[in-house]
């Protein structure tokens, strides 16, 4: 396939609608008003991302350079399939995370929301930001904007719990980020000239196996959004934020943005060719299997509904850094997949969990015995959520994880293939209990009433669509299977 | 006239000076508008050269006509012009941001401060615009001497620590002296560029005495800005002086003394000689190290705003002696690019605690709390300056991170990259410390206390703002801190990359 490069700004429109929506929510005199342009911001930062999806479908890759920020080397944007893939999904859950938000912050009358969505959209610009990224430098620009735009919303109660949670949560992220990325960003800059993504990599022949061997670690453990163990703390931490800021920022946009920056480091700064000749993608393979098994073990033992959650998010994120690093197409394919469905099937489930606080108030698992009988379409979106983390049919789920398994036998690497499935089945371990109580148990056991007491309908709508949507990605995994092949094909050619 | 504006920028600030002094007599209230216009003239006229400079290269001026290298000559070029906008640029925002302060700390003897703050200003700017080694003393006099007295009419403890400041720093001065003197004696000539030719003969390249010279000269100038472990004057000095006075004088006294190592390293004793012959930047980059790390370290045993900065301020000056003894040109200009970059997010800092002190009477950590709430407007421009001293893109703080630790990799001096990783963690914990008792604790709180989320305090949260001609130029400062990262493309391509002799790789 013969790649043409289109030159448009609507990679830097599509960063700076969000950028530019902060100063209009701060002007808003009513909550009503601000929350109508939150809607408007996300809509359009969402037609805009989407109208690029037929050039890069045809096969064409859209750059735009704003400036040279430092002498050759610009902050820029490229967008490819694979950016193209996340920021599809990131700037479409914005839409329906802001319904859900309004629904879930004005049932719990939550103190500074304008605040609240200002620093959303930061987050989603930063996030659109790492998608596109064209080098390593505007990446790590928006990575750390990222980082710093959270950090007001993970600390939102403003409580001694939050204080506490927020330093972790910087500690690790902003820690590892200039500890571990930063230099090893500069080493190697210094030593090639160059920062631009390559579709195979542009390191060349010029450092040792050990260089190669300890960037490569600096820069898997540094973007440590991916949450790979053990730099993985802040995540259960995190969940002290409102259910919205877990459910998009910490299903979807923040970790995923750490898998993203990891993908692309392994194929647009190492590149398959050189890892495969040094072996050195199994020692991130072997990590990331550490971390998918012990992050769902862990999940076993949490009785908090979002710290289980969060173990799990743990988990899968680790599925998507093994993926990219078997390096064989159906693997790479799964992995880029992964990130679509784990993003619908978590963001459903995170949404159950808030629709449960903000109805009910109750946090913990062992409190949920019978909550199906209460909230019948919460408890049943739950379900779905919960069939396509684990991978069954029929959610979108499955797919990814299908290639996934093809993956490991096309890499002729079975021991990750068993990683696989005892995760599958620790996965089931760990969610069908939640669900089987809450439908299934005898009337002492319940702890609510027959009667049916659902959340606000801005709450109950969005994770009736995420969760519908699960269901509609396996039967239509388009376009996102196409553009995991293609940008496969980029990657690796296979 | 741009011929005569090197001359202009000294000699009418000197004039100004003279004039603010008499009239404080005869009509005080003209004093700031005259102090103003003064230092405007003289930013209008630096960013005047630096664009000539920029089009046409280096402008020369000889003092009343006598040709070097008997007479005085003042050259502005590509290192030069820009600290000089920087350092005019600082003096005006700080003018203008603590007018209210000065009104405050020194209402009768307002006619002396802004004599004493033109003085200070013209004293600094001669600094960078001389072209002769001798005359650079003289105004490093002049503004070490207006500066010891700025720090000094501060209260209780300022005058103790300005005495020892002027102790040290006389020391510091005079060694710079002694130095000249013996390069004179070895060479008969005081003109920099008259001294650089010397330097390539050989007789000089060899001769004890013009190391000696070189050792002490640097010595001096390493007491002026706070090298470790020379630093022992200056926390107190910038700590305990009113905050209208250590918003100017931190900025700008360590980086123009940066400046005048740079100057007097590359080009009166020539890259090939310090670099070359001497061999001392592998032992200077581990001083430049010890400064790095022990700045930070004592930083975090701060338990007050201003002291902390000071202990960042020695840590940052590492970072630049460091740059700059690598000896290669991503640290020179990673050194040159921080004098502007540094001057910039110093004086952010500081007078974003000079709001707060304004307001809260005390720069005590635990009388921070619930700022967020009460000063928005000054803790986003803190937190901006917070961030360009972590070295967070897009500001500055981060670009010349780039070129110092790039520099440091390019030279296998992988301890000094580390230790700017280092130092830059450090700063985060630094700060985000400060953040977290401005965002989640509430003013009047013994300690740590939990208030459900949905709970509101609005009335502890009253809103209570720095005055506006605090806010405004703060603000500015802050935007500057964006920009200048923004453009240290241009900055470095068209101004820095001229300035480092071409013999540097």
């Amino acid at each position: 396939m013969i790649t043409q490069t289109v030159f448009s700004s609507r990679p830097l429109v599509a960063v700076l609608i969000s950028l530019l929506a902060v100063p209009v929510l701060l002007s808003c005199r009513t909550k009503d008003i601000r929350e109508t342009w939150t809607f408007i911001a996300a809509t359009l930062k969402f037609l805009v991302v989407a109208s690029m999806l037929p050039l890069i479908l045809a096969g064409n890759e859209i750059r735009f350079t704003v400036f040279d920020v430092l002498p050759g080397l610009p902050i820029a944007f490229r967008v490819d399939a694979f950016g193209m893939m996340f920021a599809l999904v990131s700037s479409f859950l914005w839409i329906i995370t802001s319904a859900y938000s309004i629904g879930y912050m004005r049932s719990l009358h939550e103190h500074g929301q304008t605040r609240y969505y200002c620093y959303f959209a930061l987050s989603l610009s930063a996030t659109v930001g790492v998608a596109f990224s064209a080098n390593l430098l505007t990446l790590y620009l928006f990575y750390e904007m990222l980082s710093l735009a959270t950090y007001p919303l993970v600390t939102h109660h403003q409580d001694q719990e939050a204080k506490s949670s927020g330093r972790t949560y910087l500690f690790y992220i902003l820690g590892a980020s200039i500890a571990l990325v930063l230099p090893a960003m500069l080493f190697i800059y210094a030593k090639t000239g160059t920062l631009d993504f390559a579709a195979h990599g542009f390191m060349g022949g010029a450092f040792s196996k050990s260089t190669l061997l300890v960037l490569v670690l600096m820069l898997v453990f540094g973007f440590a959004k991916a949450g790979i163990m053990p730099l993985h703390s802040w995540l259960p931490a995190a969940m002290v934020a409102p259910t919205p800021v877990s459910a998009l920022l910490h299903a979807v946009a923040v970790v995923k943005v750490g898998v993203f920056c990891v993908a692309r480091v392994i194929t647009g700064v190492f590149g398959s060719d050189l890892l495969l000749s040094f072996n050195l993608n199994t020692v991130v393979c072997t990590i990331a299997s550490v971390t998918i098994i012990a992050a769902s073990l862990i999940a076993l033992s949490q009785d908090g509904l979002k710290r289980r959650l969060a173990f799990s998010t743990i988990g899968q994120l680790s599925y998507i850094v093994l993926g990219v690093a078997l390096l064989s197409p159906y693997a790479v394919t799964g992995a880029m997949l992964h990130i679509v469905m784990h993003a619908f099937g978590k963001i459903t489930l995170f949404f159950c969990a808030g629709a449960i606080y903000a109805a009910s108030g109750v946090k913990n698992i062992s409190q949920m015995v019978g909550i199906g009988r209460r909230m019948p379409y919460t408890m049943t979106a739950f379900l779905i959520g919960v069939l396509s983390v684990i991978g069954l049919p029929p959610c979108g789920g499955f797919i990814s994880k299908w290639y996934l398994v093809l993956g490991t036998l096309q890499a002729d690497k079975p021991v990750f293939l068993a990683v696989l499935l005892v995760s599958s089945l620790l996965n089931a371990a760990y969610f069908l209990p939640i669900v089987y109580k809450a439908f299934f148990c005898t009337d002492e056991e319940a702890q609510f009433k027959k009667k049916v007491d659902e959340v606000p309908i801005w709450c109950l709508v969005p994770l009736c669509i995420t969760a519908s949507i699960s269901v509609i990605l396996f039967f239509v995994p388009q376009p996102f299977l196409k553009l995991a092949q293609m940008g496969v094909q980029a990657f690796i050619g296979g | 006239m741009i011929r005569h504006l090197p001359a202009l920028l000294v000699i009418v600030p000197l004039l100004t000076a003279l004039t603010v002094s008499a009239l404080s007599w005869v009509a005080p209230r003209l004093c700031l508008p005259l102090t103003f216009g003064c230092i405007g003239a003289s930013l209008a006229s630096s960013i005047g050269i630096l664009v000539e400079v920029i089009k046409s290269g280096p402008v020369v001026y000889t003092m009343g006509g006598w040709s070097a290298p008997v007479g005085i000559v003042y050259v502005i070029d590509y290192l030069s012009a820009p600290v000089l906008v920087v350092v005019t640029a600082v003096a005006l925002i700080n003018l203008i941001a603590s007018s209210k302060q000065i009104d405050r700390d020194f209402s009768d003897k307002k006619g002396t401060f802004y004599t004493l703050y033109i003085l200070f200003v013209t004293g600094m700017v001669g600094i960078v615009a001389t072209g002769d080694a001798f005359n650079l003393y003289v105004l490093l006099e002049i503004a070490a001497l207006t500066g010891y007295s700025l720090i000094g009419i501060g209260h209780e403890r300022a005058p103790l620590s300005s005495l020892n400041y002027l102790f040290i720093g006389t020391i510091g001065a005079s060694f710079y002296l002694l130095g000249v003197g013996y390069l004179y004696i070895a060479t008969g000539s005081l003109n920099m560029a008259d001294l650089a030719r010397f330097m390539a003969m050989p007789e000089h390249g060899t001769s004890t005495m013009v190391m000696f010279a070189f050792i002490i000269c640097m010595t001096g100038l390493f007491i002026k800005m706070g090298l470790f472990p020379l630093h022992g004057w200056l926390p107190n000095a910038y700590s305990y002086a009113s905050p209208a006075s250590s918003a100017l004088v931190a900025p700008l006294t360590t980086k123009v003394m940066i400046y005048a190592m740079i100057r007097v390293g590359l080009y009166v004793f020539t890259p090939a000689y310090v670099f070359g012959r001497l061999q001392v930047g592998g032992a200077m980059v581990w001083i430049a190290v010890a400064a790095i790390v022990f700045g930070s370290l004592l930083a975090l045993a701060q338990k007050s705003l201003f002291k902390m900065l000071t202990y960042i301020v020695i840590a940052e000056v590492g970072y630049m002696v460091g740059g700059f003894f690598l000896g290669n040109r991503m640290g020179i200009t990673g050194s040159a690019l921080h004098i502007i970059n540094d001057a910039a997010m110093t004086l952010c800092l500081f007078l974003a605690a000079g709001a707060i002190t304004y307001r809260t009477k005390s720069d005590d950590f635990k009388d921070l709390k619930g700022l967020f709430h009460q000063m928005p407007f000054t803790m986003t421009a803190f937190t901006v300056g917070a961030l360009a001293v972590i070295g967070v893109p897009p500001t500055c703080g981060f670009f010349s991170k780039w070129y110092l630790i790039i520099g440091g990799i390019q030279a296998g001096h992988y301890g000094y990259a580390a230790a700017l990783i280092f130092s830059s963690l450090v700063n985060a914990v630094l700060f985000f410390r400060i953040f977290e008792t401005a965002y989640f604790d509430q003013p009047g709180d013994g300690k740590g206390h939990h208030h459900g989320h949905h709970k509101h305090h609005k009335h502890k949260n009253k809103m209570v703002e720095a005055p506006v001609s605090m806010i405004v130029p703060l603000m500015i400062t802050a935007l500057g801190l964006i920009a200048l990262g923004i453009y240290t493309g241009d900055i470095v391509t068209h101004v820095i990359q001229a300035a480092i002799p071409g013999g540097i790789a």
